[in-house]
């Protein structure tokens, strides 16, 4: 029974899938392009070699910020926020590492421990304001966003960033030394007439192993899901909701930290005005997509990536590329729905089975 | 004699069960028609047909003989059927009179015509004897003239069929007598009742007929004044009545829970409860005996330490604990059975296995050193729980949502005495369930008793209070104003204390 079960929770995002693209060819009918053509152009264009590294590095820091918005999920909390707290986390980490000589393995661990630091203490103050003044996360994150904005720009241009006069370069911390950058795996994997694939690739292994590990092996894990379960259930049955909201937050925050990382340390080296934003909002998407699954927030970030990849070639042939952004919205929507469904058939299912076991004596 | 219902060959089924199969019933105009069966017979799911919010799959309802087709409760109501929910609809902030004709009219922007209304209520109120002051606001009322403005607020809007899902569950005797009063009152006046309850002397003091549902189906109507308590018992459940085993004081001289001078406050000012002292010695059953709303259930929570506490002191096994997180209070063995299973008690997405560990996921039971959750251990017990108190479930993979109200109170009451504790509090602990559910948990519970363990018991049902209680305080308006031997108590005298009548 149980592996019937399994199964069937696989058949949502397959069906879902099948719908969305099912969507996608009606629209791509209507605006006057053959649809399997596109999809053929999309497809050669994305499993390139190059398409592949490149796609992998960008699931990287989406599947984190995946891991991060998934985490305030599982305990029924809006982080909206990991927009600001990552950026908050790389700024700070990028200042301070580009300012100390240190031995590699000091000096990466040092910037990871700087960017986590800050980013959970700045999701923090949500939980604070939650617990103690009662205003919604959803709420104080999206204005954290605004301020910690406001904060990083003034930051990077007023105490990071020597101007120098009638100088046309953009505010930017300074250039990471070499032994702060984390190696790419070329090497390693013998990959010749690649770019480089990121070596955080790793750490977003371990993200996803940890984050596994903290919410569906520990106690505070059950802590976390009972409150996102039932939060009378939970407060009743110990856990102290206050405390858990603000360490949700932390955590959230932490692995928010995170999602700067390899853009930092694999090739940007520096925290600068065009450091890649907008991360933070597209890992509510993954987190959505996969629902909350290690695994499937993987899979969720890998396809994301594949389909912003791929479509850079449609504008070669004149297709519009924005049919990507509603590819996504679709597959999310249709994921959404078909979960609902299989929910909804398996808890009837379970309900037959225990009435069953009621009439059977 | 005209009928105001006849119900031809419902039948109504959900994924899981077959809740109504082929119904035929006959109601009487002017008549008060009781239906009774245990939880889960199909009482309400007719009378949701009944009343326009579900649609049977198939059959008749012929009103006044007139057959009809209801696709909504307003066709319902058009057709001089009115409900009166057990959980009173009415906001508290609306005076009496806003409260009935809340709904009557389309919104707009014309000024309501509150003396129109005032008078066409005052009128009917007069009509049936049922008095009520149209400018009260609801929160000052009682339980009983809450209940009563809904009547009032059905009978306003022209409703010749009266529905009344369980009325007494939330009333204390005398408000009982004084409903019974009415309803009579009612019929006279040629008004239909029909009476929902799985109270069989209540039934029989009221009806006139009473119809017996038992899973599903219609089992027999019959005339109340031929038949006893003991026949409607058997229709009903194929067995007797079951009363609270019999009790033999096993009380030993230890206390296991002290309680002094406890005061604390609710949100809006007043006092939740004052004053309060009582102690709990080992192998004793202390029953709180109150109307809902009382302070009993804060005071519960109060001990448990999820409601704030103003001053006093609470100690454990001798060892105060006020100043202890709900955790660390579990931790020293005190269990809580919640009064809302669904909402407080357990986690309904999840499955039992998991459940189980609720309320001791910190605790070694089922903690490792290493912090994690020790599921094999947490997966053992669960079945440990399912056999000792026979909870019929498929396995312990199975989802707590999927089992009926009962398993789900038996796992609660399962979990909460196998994990060993040295107090339990519980709340309400056979609420709404089938009465073999209730009969395992009172026999468990009188078990663990004579084991030594202390309990609290919290209950609305005043047979079960003074069945298993060893001693019983009756809480009103926050205060302890008796204590009884449950030798001496019956229903009626803890209700005179419950409403402050006696003091």
């Amino acid at each position: 029974m149980k592996l019937s079960l399994k199964l069937t929770t696989l058949l949502a995002p397959i069906f879902a899938l099948i719908v969305a693209f099912g969507l996608s060819t009606i629209m791509l009918y209507l605006i006057g392009e053959n649809p399997i053509e596109t999809f053929k152009i999309m497809y050669d264009y994305g499993k390139t070699g190059k398409s592949i590294v490149s796609i992998l590095n960008r699931s990287v820091p989406l599947y984190i910020s995946a891991v991060a918005v998934a985490v305030g999920f599982k305990m029924g909390l809006f982080n909206i926020g990991v927009e600001s707290q990552y950026l908050m986390g790389s700024l700070l980490s990028a200042a301070l590492g580009a300012a100390v000589a240190l031995p590699s393995i000091v000096h990466i661990s040092l910037i990871i421990f700087v960017a986590v630091l800050s980013s959970a203490l700045w999701a923090a103050i949500a939980g604070y304001l939650k617990v103690k003044k009662g205003v919604h996360e959803v709420i104080s994150t999206i204005m954290l966003n605004y301020i910690g904005t406001g904060i990083i720009a003034y930051l990077l241009a007023n105490i990071f960033f020597e101007k120098v006069e009638l100088s046309t370069t953009a505010p930017q911390t300074d250039l990471l030394p070499e032994t702060a950058r984390i190696p790419s795996l070329n090497g390693i994997l013998g990959i010749e007439d690649l770019p480089n694939l990121h070596g955080f690739i790793i750490g977003a292994i371990f993200v996803g192993v940890i984050y596994y590990w903290i919410v569906w092996k520990t106690s505070l894990g059950f802590d976390l899901r009972a409150t996102g379960s039932s939060p009378i259930a939970a407060k009743f049955s110990g856990a102290n909701p206050g405390r858990l909201t603000v360490l949700a937050m932390m955590i959230s925050g932490g692995f928010a930290g995170l999602v700067g990382i390899a853009p930092l340390t694999g090739y940007f080296f520096k925290y600068t005005t065009d450091f890649p934003s907008g991360l933070g909002f597209a890992g509510i998407t993954v987190a959505l997509l996969g629902r909350n699954h290690p695994i499937g927030m993987a899979f969720g970030a890998i396809l994301l990536s594949f389909l912003e990849r791929s479509a850079q070639i449609l504008d070669l042939y004149n297709v519009p590329k924005e049919i990507e952004k509603i590819m996504v919205a679709v597959i999310v929507l249709s994921v959404v729905v078909a979960y609902e469904v299989v929910k909804r058939y398996v808890t009837n299912k379970q309900i037959k089975e225990a009435s069953k076991a009621v009439s059977n004596d | 004699m005209t009928l105001a219902i006849e119900l031809s060959k419902i039948s109504k089924s959900f994924p899981s069960v077959k809740a109504n199969d082929d119904i035929n019933l006959k109601i009487k105009e002017g008549s008060i028609h009781a239906i009774v069966g245990e939880n889960g017979a199909g009482k309400s799911t007719l009378m949701k047909i009944l009343y326009g919010m579900l649609r049977q799959d198939e059959g008749i309802i012929k009103i006044f003989n007139d057959e009809v087709n209801f696709s909504s409760p307003k066709d319902a109501i058009a057709e001089g059927i009115g409900m009166v929910h057990q959980h009173f609809m009415l906001a508290d902030n609306l005076s009496v009179l806003e409260s009935i004709i809340l709904g009557m009219d389309k919104a707009s922007l014309k000024v309501l015509n509150k003396n129109k209304y005032t008078e066409e209520i005052n009128e009917i109120t007069k009509k049936y004897s049922m008095p009520l002051n149209t400018l009260s606001m609801i929160d000052e009322l009682g339980v009983g003239e809450k209940q009563r403005v809904e009547i009032i607020k059905v009978l306003f809007r022209g409703a010749k069929i009266l529905i009344l899902d369980e009325p007494t569950a939330v009333l204390v005797p005398q408000e009982v007598n004084e409903l019974f009063n009415n309803l009579k009152n009612l019929k006279n006046s040629g008004v239909t009742i029909i009476f929902i309850s799985h109270k069989l002397d209540e039934v029989l003091e009221i009806a006139d007929e009473i119809s017996v549902m038992r899973s599903g189906k219609h089992i027999d109507t019959v005339d109340s004044s031929a038949v006893s308590k003991i026949d409607l018992a058997e229709m009903m459940i194929g067995q007797n009545l079951p009363t609270p085993p019999k009790r033999e004081k096993n009380t030993i001289e230890k206390k296991s829970l002290v309680v002094k001078d406890l005061t604390a406050q609710k949100d809006n000012g007043r006092k939740a409860f004052s004053n309060i002292n009582f102690s709990i010695n080992k192998g004793e059953v202390v029953g709180i005996a109150g109307v809902e709303g009382n302070g009993q259930r804060e005071l519960a929570e109060a001990i448990l330490g999820v409601y704030p506490i103003e001053s006093g002191e609470i100690l454990l096994e001798e060892t105060n604990i006020d100043n202890l997180s709900t955790r660390e209070r579990r931790e020293r063995g005190l269990s809580f059975i919640p009064e809302d299973r669904q909402s407080q008690g357990m986690l309904m997405d999840v499955s039992l296995a998991e459940n189980v560990i609720l309320g001791k996921q910190s605790s070694t039971k089922y903690k490792s050193k290493y912090s994690n959750i020790k599921f094999n251990e947490a997966s053992t017990n669960s079945n440990i729980v399912i056999e000792n108190f026979d909870v019929r479930t498929p396995s312990n993979e199975t989802l707590a949502l999927a089992l009926s109200g009962g398993n789900q109170q038996k796992f609660v009451v399962g979990r909460e005495i196998e994990n060993k504790p040295s107090l339990l509090i519980a709340s309400q602990p056979t609420r709404g369930i089938d009465i073999g559910a209730q009969s395992l948990i009172w026999n468990k519970l009188r078990d663990a008793r004579d084991e030594g363990l202390a309990v609290l018991l919290i209950s609305a049902d005043l047979d079960e209070l003074i069945g298993l209680s060893d001693r019983i305080l009756v809480i009103y308006e926050g205060i302890f104003v008796k204590e009884l031997d449950p030798e001496d108590a019956t229903p009626e005298i803890l209700g005179s204390y419950m409403t402050g009548l006696k003091a």
